[in-house]
């Protein structure tokens, strides 16, 4: 069953780059990871690219492989059409390093800034809490995240109009809602999803959604709901008027 | 010379940032000094991510009969006795607090019906003892230390590799590395250093580990003179995934047959009714309804014979496999399916248990478990072996040296019971971290000299000054070669004479790997990257055959066919491994200190 297949591999870094193809044998049960290592250690030792678990649970090989946002350890040679070349390159939305690894570091930062969890006091004297599985079921849906950035690959609002500075992305709106909808937390985190990390950006076209590999429905789930808070924080008449009248102190 | 690398300065250096490197960070910055956190890959993308299972920790939620003594005793019979006792009750007595202190980060662990953290059954466990998340555990646990760490002031550095580390005399006072992206080098001065890398699995061909499990630590602190403890003991976790290729290795959670998933010949019998220890007996159920009812948590059921010890399991799997009984692509099958007879609606449960298991089917081999079972085999997943270590404060021999998690020796004795890593994680993570603060507090930095520097940087960079051709060869090539090799005659089970021949090859591979060429740029460069790392793993592979060539004697991890049972003279030491001063690797058997008269008793008390 082997065959050989191209591949079109981006090689450069942030001064520029470009396609270059690969012709390599393969055999059944692939994975486009598997494909750039053996293209890595027989034709190109220095294709640099990043990975760790191969098992779709870290996040690492973040690419867009025929355009699509993948990971690659996750991407079937089968569900291809390897009668044509195919393309794999980095994550346009991030400042190249070399080849296939990009400078994610950004979103690093951005966490940084994001209000950290700070619950009520536990609820039991031995010091702990009680929570309902129901009660957490949506939030342990928002921690499944890898941290793999693809949501914010497709980003338009990163990727077309690079508001790195002013939108904080998908990831973290989805970071910011398991904090925020997390039975024990106590912080208030809407001023700055309004103001600095730019909720509003967001008009909900569900890129993230769609290419998220945890299937983490993240604009329905978790910007939305957001989304919502912050207009009955800020944009709803009656609240405004209630909080203007309402007994003081 | 050395003056020209730029130089970081802190009170307490963490290498490695998986759980307990992470864990350790915290409470080192927790005790006020300054801490610098290394990181081989980007932040929470260590190993720790790997572990579905779960957390062990004597909380009693689901079984109030649970208690340290009994985890005690359960982590001292699974290990066979050869752990170290003190570092076994530290860890059952600190891992419940240890798992609500996660809690009060904001770790969001499945619930019972009270709301308590939930509990889930595991191999060599006697009562349900795993606080879990579904089978994404150890992603809860680096994500919540990471998300907490990074508020505490601990400076981050991604995507570096640490080379060698730096000595003041006897004592580590640094370390020397290189960032990836841009292949530029650092000095890392340090009052303590602690060493958290984790696994070693690369130096085998078929294993669970990430391209990072080289064994860096462990041979960082052996060249710095560190001991290095029992590295024949490698668990070879029973069920990886073995079809397709590209998956070959990759972990299927013990939590699969906790829910009830059952193993199978290919004439469809379940094979390990014919092979319980005499030392669980009295604990395995001997008829299938009862063992069931144990996954669903029957108190007064016993555990199916698929829970026994990992190290037992996966001989028993290559067992069939080697008669002729296995699966089409040579390993058995680990069946889930079947409790459609049993639970109404069983897809949505296997898919609401074992999500992460459903999806790296689905995804990768294009199987649903929910309908058919899986083929696997045994995989390289975890070194009990490692850096001997004080079991109270985690230091090593070498002064302003720790070590904790993975890398690091002693718990887990000859076989680690599944669950009992990430708790090892939290528990040790931290007093490395308090005692490694507590040690730069009280002691001045060192200096360093530049000819250590020179001679470390030079090392690092010749790979790129052997010309290509002429006697020398690519990195991938040897490394290969090295892993294959330890698959074949230093593996699950193992023979005088093919480790013999192995410590030879050993000794060729480290000529070849002396005259690897590489070419290009310092710019995240794999090639040169991986003829780095040769060096640890042929450190680390000569250490594992040396040791298991001495050990005569089967127990745990370390399984001779030459010698298929176990010595009651071999209960009585460690094996400890040492570089001599001419540089050459020497072994010693070292007896275990006599167990404190107490914790003797908890284990007579749990027999």
């Amino acid at each position: 069953m082997n065959k050989t297949v191209t591949f079109r591999i981006w090689r450069g870094d942030a001064t520029g780059g470009k396609f270059v193809d690969y012709t390599t044998e393969i055999t059944e049960g692939l994975v486009v990871l598997d494909v750039i290592h053996k293209i890595q250690a027989t034709q190109a030792n220095d294709l640099a690219v990043r990975w760790n678990c191969k098992a779709g649970k870290c996040g690492s090989c973040s690419a867009e492989v025929n355009g699509m946002p993948k990971l690659m350890c996750m991407t079937r040679m089968d569900t291809l059409d390897t009668s044509k070349p195919i393309t794999v390159e980095p994550m346009r939305a991030f400042p190249s390093i070399r080849d296939l690894a990009t400078d994610v570091s950004w979103n690093f930062r951005v966490k940084t800034k994001i209000k950290k969890f700070n619950p009520r006091k536990p609820d039991c004297e031995d010091g702990t809490w009680r929570m309902q599985q129901q009660d957490v079921d949506r939030v342990q849906e928002f921690r499944k995240c890898i941290e793999c950035f693809l949501c914010q690959d497709v980003c338009h609002v990163l990727r077309d109009h690079h508001k790195h500075d002013e939108f904080i992305g998908p990831r973290f709106l989805v970071y910011t809602a398991a904090l925020e909808m997390h039975p024990l937390d106590t912080e208030n985190r809407l001023a700055e999803l309004k103001q600095a990390q730019g909720i509003g950006f967001c008009n909900i076209t569900k890129c993230c959604t769609k290419g998220c590999p945890e299937h983490i429905t993240i604009t329905d789930n978790a910007i939305i709901p957001l989304k919502e808070r912050v207009v009955d924080e800020y944009y709803d008449p009656l609240g405004w008027l209630w909080k203007k009248i309402r007994p003081q102190g | 010379m050395a003056t020209n690398y730029e130089t970081h300065e802190y009170d307490v250096l963490v290498i490695g940032a998986g759980g307990a490197g992470l864990r350790a960070a915290i409470e080192a910055s927790a005790a006020g000094v300054k801490v610098g956190l290394i990181c081989k890959s980007l932040l929470g993308k260590a190993h720790t991510v790997m572990a579905e299972g779960g957390m062990a920790a004597a909380m009693g939620n689901v079984d109030d009969r649970d208690s340290w003594k009994v985890h005690f005793a359960d982590t001292m019979r699974g290990g066979q006795y050869v752990n170290n006792w003190r570092m076994a009750e530290l860890h059952a007595k600190e891992a419940p607090a240890r798992v609500h202190e996660l809690e009060a980060w904001g770790a969001v662990f499945d619930r019972t019906k009270e709301g308590k953290i939930s509990q889930r059954n595991f191999g060599g466990h006697r009562y349900p003892r795993l606080a879990h998340v579904g089978d994404r555990t150890g992603l809860e646990l680096i994500r919540t230390l990471q998300d907490h760490g990074i508020h505490q002031g601990i400076s981050v550095h991604m995507e570096y590799t640490i080379v060698s580390l730096l000595k003041d005399g006897d004592r580590v006072v640094g370390a020397f590395g290189y960032d990836r992206e841009r292949g530029r080098f650092r000095i890392f001065k340090a009052k303590a250093v602690v060493v958290c890398t984790g696994g070693l699995g690369r130096a085998y061909a078929v294993t669970s580990n990430s391209w990072e499990g080289t064994g860096d630590g462990v041979s960082l602190a052996y060249h710095a003179g560190a001991e290095l403890l029992d590295m024949e003991f490698i668990q070879f976790h029973p069920t990886g995934m073995i079809w397709p290729p590209s998956v070959k290795g990759i972990l299927v959670t013990e939590s699969v047959r906790g829910e009830g998933g059952v193993l199978r010949n290919k004439d469809g019998k379940r094979f390990m009714y014919d092979d319980v220890p005499d030392n669980y007996k009295s604990q395995t159920s001997t008829d299938p309804e009862e063992g069931w009812r144990y996954t669903q948590n029957d108190k007064n059921a016993k555990r199916p014979p698929e829970l026994l010890t990992r190290d037992h399991v996966a001989r028993c799997i290559n067992r069939e496999v080697k008669a002729g009984r296995g699966s089409p692509h040579g390993g058995v099958f680990l069946d889930i399916s079947w409790i459609k007879e049993k639970i109404p609606n069983s897809a949505e449960h296997i898919k609401r248990k074992l999500p992460s298991m459903y999806h790296q089917f689905m995804q990768l081999a294009n199987l649903d478990i929910t309908k058919e079972p899986m083929e696997v085999g045994p995989t390289t997943h975890y070194a009990m072996g490692g850096i001997r270590v004080n079991g109270d404060t985690q230091a090593t021999n070498v002064p302003g040296l720790f070590a904790a998690g993975e890398c690091a020796a002693g718990l887990h004795g000859a076989n680690r019971l599944g669950g009992n890593s990430l708790s090892d994680l939290i528990v040790f993570g931290k007093r490395a971290g308090e005692y490694a603060a507590k040690y730069a507090k009280e002691n001045a930095a060192g200096s360093i000299s530049d000819a250590q520097v020179e001679a470390a940087y030079r090392e690092a960079m010749e790979p790129f000054e052997r010309p290509a051709g002429g006697g020398t060869e690519g990195p991938y090539q040897v490394q290969y070669d090295l892993q294959n090799m330890m698959q074949a005659n230093v593996g699950i089970v193992r023979l005088q004479n093919e480790m013999e021949f192995a410590l030879a090859g050993i000794e060729k591979l480290k000529a070849r790997a002396a005259k690897v060429a590489v070419q290009g740029h310092l710019e995240y460069n794999p090639g040169w990257h991986t003829a780095i790392d040769l060096k640890h793993l042929l450190t680390i592979s000569e250490a594992i055959t040396l040791c298991s060539l001495d050990r005569k004697e089967s127990r745990g991890g370390h399984f001779r066919e030459d010698f298929p049972n176990k010595d009651p003279e071999a209960q009585k030491y460690n094996s400890v491994i040492c570089k001599q001063a001419d540089g050459a690797m020497k072994l010693r058997r070292e007896p275990i200190p006599a167990i404190r008269e107490d914790l003797k008793q908890v284990i007579e008390e749990m027999k």
